[in-house]
């Protein structure tokens, strides 16, 4: 099975748009199973629209919660606390809460408890193009890399069991935690940039993340007409490190009123030069080496 | 007086308010770049860079003469970062918390903490807001700590305006925590209008005074304006999409800079955000 990541470093390029309509096109061409993997700003439900068929909590560390009817108020948990988290009253602040136990570990009264935190929930669902696994991260929780690191490993079972030989990833933002964990063992990556200075500057990052795992990546630019200039910039920057080129998509209100849609621009009306474009992207991407690593080109992807 | 610009979702123009904000503020403001895993706000503002300062957290280091393979430390760490494996404790850094408990537990006093580094924050002075930005190292996992302490560097004395990175987990509440005002970004899309009530979540949940600013404010649908309404959010300021503001974002140009009337009309949005924040600061909650 290969495993497709969708990657944009910087947020809002279009990476989700993208995955939802590279997923309508692989459904044509021997299915896929997707992965929603941007646990924090979940979005590609919006345009899958999947029907949850199985649902589960996240458990997440424990955080400290001082009871007062056991507490003489010693002010050991209080000095121990790297994270500033405990009032002068001994009560624990959940958001500062690192939920390293520390204070429990020390207090003398044992009056701290330490429960494990729900602090999201995953989903295995249906859509029209194929099974898709997604979960939601609660507001202001951590562990979004265990989160990213779970829904993936489910993702690829799923499309194990029912013998998908592509797994398709939107990715996170970013550079840290949860795109490390959305990354690793990936087939490739496709890194989704706008050509803006930012773009240009937050590629940089993400081909040095790719790098740093050795995933393959191909660079698509997104409303490259907004900036032909700064086009030509981000494919000299992608080709000096060796990177692929997988194509150019024009700047087009088309992805946007999809969206309203609930729909993809593969399935929207009047968006022919976009539908094109995606169409020229895809294939670069699902017919390159970095994507066919042993060299077998799956042919039912070729023909049509 | 310290406003974090904030968005759910990436790509809003979340930074794009941030560095105008700052840039019409001029001199008496401050702009910290809290996005450390893609920090852009310095592409703007091109702030010259007076010095730099690595910037870690404190790890485990285990005297093996001294230890005794007792395995307290290992029983401690909530986090698994450290552990008896044979005849030694082996520190796995990268899941390290710093949370000293390992250090404390010892009973041979064999463990010291050293500092791992995390990335760097850059102090510099533009034409007009000073600079202060955090830089996650690349393949570093961490940027909760770095931007505490980027936060921490800021200069009391100045309006600060925080570019907060994107999302609702916890890097966006260590860029939040604090703040005077949070002033939240979108567009009118559907994926907008998802991830701002997340933000908006977020911001209850600390119970910061909030306001909303639309970008591309015409590309999409209504949603997003029928949510702030009923939410009580004010709708600060709108920008409409421009082939002309996209290109001169493209090149890395502020708006204040393209077309003065920006200028104005961003002080004018600093005025109100003051006026919100001295009503007392209440959050305006719909559900209570
Ligand atoms: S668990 Fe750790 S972070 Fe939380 S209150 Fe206790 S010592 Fe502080
Ligand atoms: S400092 Fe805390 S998180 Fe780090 S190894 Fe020691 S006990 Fe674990």
């Amino acid at each position: 099975m290969r495993e497709l990541v969708i990657v944009s470093g910087k947020g809002g390029t279009g990476k989700t748009s993208l995955t939802a309509a590279f997923a309508a096109l692989a459904a044509q061409n021997g299915g896929l199973a997707l992965c929603d993997a941007d646990v924090d700003a979940a979005d590609l439900h919006l345009l899958t629209q999947p029907a949850i068929r199985q649902q589960t909590d996240f458990m997440g560390g424990g955080k400290a919660l001082v009871d007062p009817d056991l507490c003489t108020g010693c002010g050991i948990c209080r000095a121990h606390c790297r994270f500033a988290a405990i009032s002068e009253r001994f009560a624990v602040d959940p958001i500062r809460c690192e939920g390293c136990g520390v204070c429990v570990h020390f207090c003398p009264e044992r009056a701290i408890a330490f429960a494990p935190q729900r602090c999201g929930q995953w989903y295995v669902s249906e859509t029209r193009f194929g099974p898709m696994v997604h979960a939601r991260l609660g507001v202001a929780e951590e562990n979004s890399g265990k989160l990213v690191s779970l829904v993936r490993r489910e993702a690829r079972q799923v499309a194990e069991d029912r013998g998908l030989k592509l797994l398709i990833t939107d990715g996170p933002p970013g550079i840290g935690c949860p795109v490390i964990a959305a990354v690793g063992g990936a087939t490739a990556l496709a890194i989704v940039v706008e050509p803006t200075v930012s773009g240009l500057h937050d590629l940089g990052r993400v081909l040095d993340l790719a790098a740093h795992f050795r995933v393959p990546g191909l660079v698509c630019v997104n409303k490259f007409d907004l900036n032909p200039e700064m086009t030509g910039a981000v494919e000299d920057l992608a080709r000096s490190r060796n990177v692929a080129l997988a194509g150019r998509i024009p700047f087009d209100p088309a992805f946007v009123r999809a969206m309203v849609q609930g729909q993809t621009v593969l399935e929207f009306d009047q968006a022919d030069r976009a539908r094109r474009a995606v169409r020229a992207v895809w294939d670069n991407i699902i017919r390159s080496p970095a994507m066919n690593p042993a060299r077998i080109v799956d042919f039912r992807q070729t023909i049509r | 007086m310290i406003v974090s610009v904030a968005s759910g979702k990436g790509g809003t123009g979340k930074t794009t308010l941030a560095v105008n904000l700052a840039a019409a503020l001029g001199r008496k403001a401050q702009l910290l770049d809290c996005d450390v895993e893609e920090p852009n706000a310095h592409l703007f503002l091109r702030p010259e860079i007076s010095h730099s300062r690595k910037v870690g957290t404190p790890v485990p280091l285990v005297d093996a003469d001294r230890c005794t393979l007792c395995r307290k430390c290992a029983e401690i760490c909530r986090f698994n970062a450290i552990a008896v494996a044979g005849r030694q404790v082996l520190v796995f850094a990268d899941l390290c918390h710093g949370c000293g408990g390992c250090t404390l537990v010892c009973p041979e006093q064999a463990i010291a903490e050293v500092d791992r580094e995390l990335g760097a924050i850059d102090f510099g002075t533009c034409a007009g807001p000073d600079y202060v930005g955090g830089r996650l190292r690349v393949g570093e996992a961490m940027a909760p700590p770095l931007i505490k302490q980027v936060r921490a560097a800021a200069d009391p004395r100045r309006i600060t305006v925080v570019d907060a990175p994107p999302g609702t987990s916890c890097p966006v509440i260590a860029a939040m925590h604090g703040a005077d005002f949070v002033l939240l970004v979108t567009e009118p899309t559907p994926f907008g209008l998802h991830d701002l009530r997340l933000a908006v979540e977020a911001v209850r949940l600390l119970g910061i005074p909030a306001g909303l600013a639309v970008n591309r404010a015409d590309l999409g649908d209504d949603a997003v304006f029928a949510y702030a309404e009923q939410q009580g959010l004010p709708l600060l300021m709108r920008i409409p999409f421009d082939r002309a503001i996209a290109e001169a974002y493209s090149r890395g140009q502020l708006l204040v800079d393209a077309d003065p009337c920006w200028r104005g009309q961003f002080q004018a949005l600093y005025r109100a955000i003051e006026t919100l924040v001295r009503q007392g600061g209440a959050v305006p909650c719909a559900n209570s």
